[in-house]
């Protein structure tokens, strides 16, 4: 390569050099972010792969006994239909997951009930209603609640929410549907919060003067002008919350009492199908049976994250295709 | 030009991740030569095996020892992996298990018994019962055990709700084990107990909660708890839970705490585990409120 000489033009030399620089890096930077684009969907796909294949033999069958000579297979049906979940019995292994459902279920929703208005409220509160500082604090706030580990939520509920539970309901056990319920709204509140208050922003200003110039008040230029107007979104800090709901772990584990139970009110305990493959995988024998059920377990509750997801997808689209006639 | 950042992207990572291979490598072939031990294993001896490290690692410098708990299941999982050296287990090795050591790792695992663990039967401190029998743990514990109530044992609990509130423990548990085959007869739990993942966890909830039942080593005792007293028929005495009826046999609900070795120990872990039955070693388990090997 010719080099330049120092006293013909230095600022034109290095004009150059940077060009050069630039010229030659670019693809590097393109093929970076190609691979990070890229890498997330390698990742989701890795990770199907590797649950949905380690689960595959409690579907197709699995040779049991020290010879191989039994074939063991799980019944899909006593799988989704019993409640019994006794994967280390001593006569008979029962693999049941309706009670765990149920109990992912019944936490998630209550949790919502509580937190979908608390923080639907919260984010009308933040961007329509509070000013300057006080908003400025309270967002910070909110982002905080957010940053609070799951365990240390898992810790207030046995800790404080348990015996507060135990002296107001008059139950024997802190440790609930409703414990759970009002932790895991807890922690879904700042993200619903942020979403919604996000989605709320965007809504253009000209929206909130037409529906106070039509004589409008604030209450209905809110219900009436800005959910409406903002309904993805706020449908996406719903979903979000749901999501957070159903594959919390830590919280759950430690505040449902952890306890394989067909719940009949809010004060019973249960146990949810992610805190049932935290406390059991760490200590399943590898190819064991009881092993493989803890990943379709896994497959499961993808099953339920897809379902959401694509509900969410085709009411927004639905709406979409509303606005769009 | 593209392929060669691509290329290059690829070597990056596969560098990376060989360095990190390595690096597991050398860990393990540490506890080999004999500087490090890895014990891990069960809840119920996790405190016990703390202790052993601790004194042991004052008179003897050169040697580390980690000690993490996680339940039986656990501590024999990581030494069919290679990832601890001695597993502490509160229940025997599963053949299942033995049959995995043998096919992954070559050897067979070898047996110590170092200590024995009176189950004590944990109520709250103002439960009027002071003693139970093996035929009524059942009842309560077992599936399709006949007694939810405490007045159906004939006493009313103070401050509290009638229905017995079972703590249990998680199901791959020593302790889980041992209970189902000393007081259930290997016949499965009544499901909605509420199953705690550690021994001292089942006693902390038993302090909090006024009608609740446990079990859980006898080590773990608080004030706040009261252990009741075994029958093993109707009119039969009441044993308590004290290292002397365990000794005698007379306590109905013990069982030997286990040490397992991937094979012959080596050099390193044959002196520790002599001195864990020797007389220092024992002296502890008896400190730790478990009942030393003859």
């Amino acid at each position: 390569m010719p080099e330049t000489t120092p006293d013909s033009g230095s600022g034109f030399s290095l004009r150059r050099s940077i060009q050069k620089v630039v010229d030659f890096s670019e693809p590097a930077i393109v093929g970076l972010i190609h691979l990070c684009g890229w890498s997330a969907i390698i990742f989701v796909m890795a990770i199907f792969y590797f649950v949905f294949s380690e689960s595959l033999p409690a579907i197709t069958g699995l040779e049991e006994g020290l010879d191989h000579a039994e074939v063991e297979k799980l019944d899909m049906v006593e799988f989704t239909t019993s409640p019994k979940w006794i994967p280390e019995s001593a006569k008979r292994p029962t693999f049941g997951i309706l009670a765990l459902m149920i109990g992912t279920l019944s936490v998630t929703v209550l949790s919502m009930i509580i937190a979908v208005p608390l923080g639907l409220g919260a984010a009308v509160y933040v961007s329509e209603f509070a000013r300057g500082r006080s908003r400025e604090i309270l967002k910070v706030l909110i982002e905080l609640l957010a940053a609070i580990p799951s365990v240390v939520w898992g810790f207030i509920g046995l800790v404080v929410l348990n015996p507060m539970l135990v002296d107001v309901t008059g139950e024997p056990v802190g440790l609930n549907i409703l414990n759970a319920g009002i932790v895991l709204a807890l922690m879904s509140v700042p993200i619903i919060v942020s979403v919604s208050e996000d989605a709320l922003r965007a809504v253009p200003d000209s929206f909130r003067e037409a529906g106070i110039a039509l004589g409008a008040n604030r209450w209905e230029m809110v219900y009436k002008v800005l959910f409406p107007a903002a309904k993805n979104g706020l449908l996406a800090a719903v979903l979000l919350g749901i999501g957070r709901g159903i594959g919390e772990t830590m919280a759950v584990l430690m505040c449902t009492g952890h306890s394989v139970n067909m719940p009949t009110s809010v004060f019973d305990p249960v146990r949810t199908l992610t805190a049932t493959i935290a406390a059991e995988l760490g200590e399943a024998v590898r190819g064991d049976m009881h092993y493989h059920t803890l990943f379709l377990i896994g497959v499961v509750l993808f099953v339920f994250a897809f379902i959401i997801n694509l509900t969410a997808d085709l009411i927004v689209k639905g709406i979409k295709v509303q606005g769009n006639e | 030009m593209k392929l060669t950042v691509e290329l290059s992207v690829i070597a990056t990572l596969l560098t990376t991740l060989t360095l990190a291979g390595c690096g597991s490598k050398d860990k393990t072939s540490q506890g080999d030569a004999g500087q490090t031990i890895q014990v891990e294993g069960s809840d119920t001896m996790v405190n016990l095996a703390q202790a052993w490290s601790e004194k042991y690692q004052q008179d003897n410098a050169d040697v580390t020892i980690e000690v993490s708990g996680g339940g039986s299941g656990v501590g024999i999982s990581s030494l069919i992996q290679g990832l601890a050296d001695m597993a502490n287990a509160s229940r025997k090795m599963k053949a299942k298990e033995t049959a995995r050591a043998k096919s992954e790792l070559g050897v067979t695992p070898v047996e110590y018994i170092v200590g024995q663990d009176a189950l004590a039967v944990y109520v709250h401190k103002d439960n009027p019962l002071n003693e139970i029998t093996v035929a009524q743990l059942e009842a309560i514990y077992a599936d399709g055990g006949t007694i939810s109530k405490w007045s159906e044992l004939g006493i009313e609990i103070p401050g509290g709700s009638d229905e017995i509130v079972r703590i249990s423990r998680q199901n791959n548990s020593g302790t889980y084990a041992y209970f189902r085959e000393a007081v259930l007869q290997d016949n499965d739990f009544k499901l909605g107990s509420i199953d705690l993942s550690g021994s001292s966890d089942v006693v902390s909830m038993v302090e909090k909660t006024a009608s609740a039942i446990g079990y859980s080593g006898m080590g773990y005792a608080t004030d706040d708890v009261k252990m009741l007293n075994i029958k093993t028929t109707d009119d039969g005495e009441a044993v308590a839970p004290t290292a002397d009826n365990v000794i005698n046999g007379t306590y109905p609900i013990a069982r030997p705490l286990l040490i397992y070795t991937a094979g012959e120990p080596n050099e390193t872990l044959k002196n520790y585990l002599a001195w864990i039955l020797g007389e220092n070693g024992q002296a502890i388990v008896s400190e730790m409120g478990y009942v030393p090997v003859q």
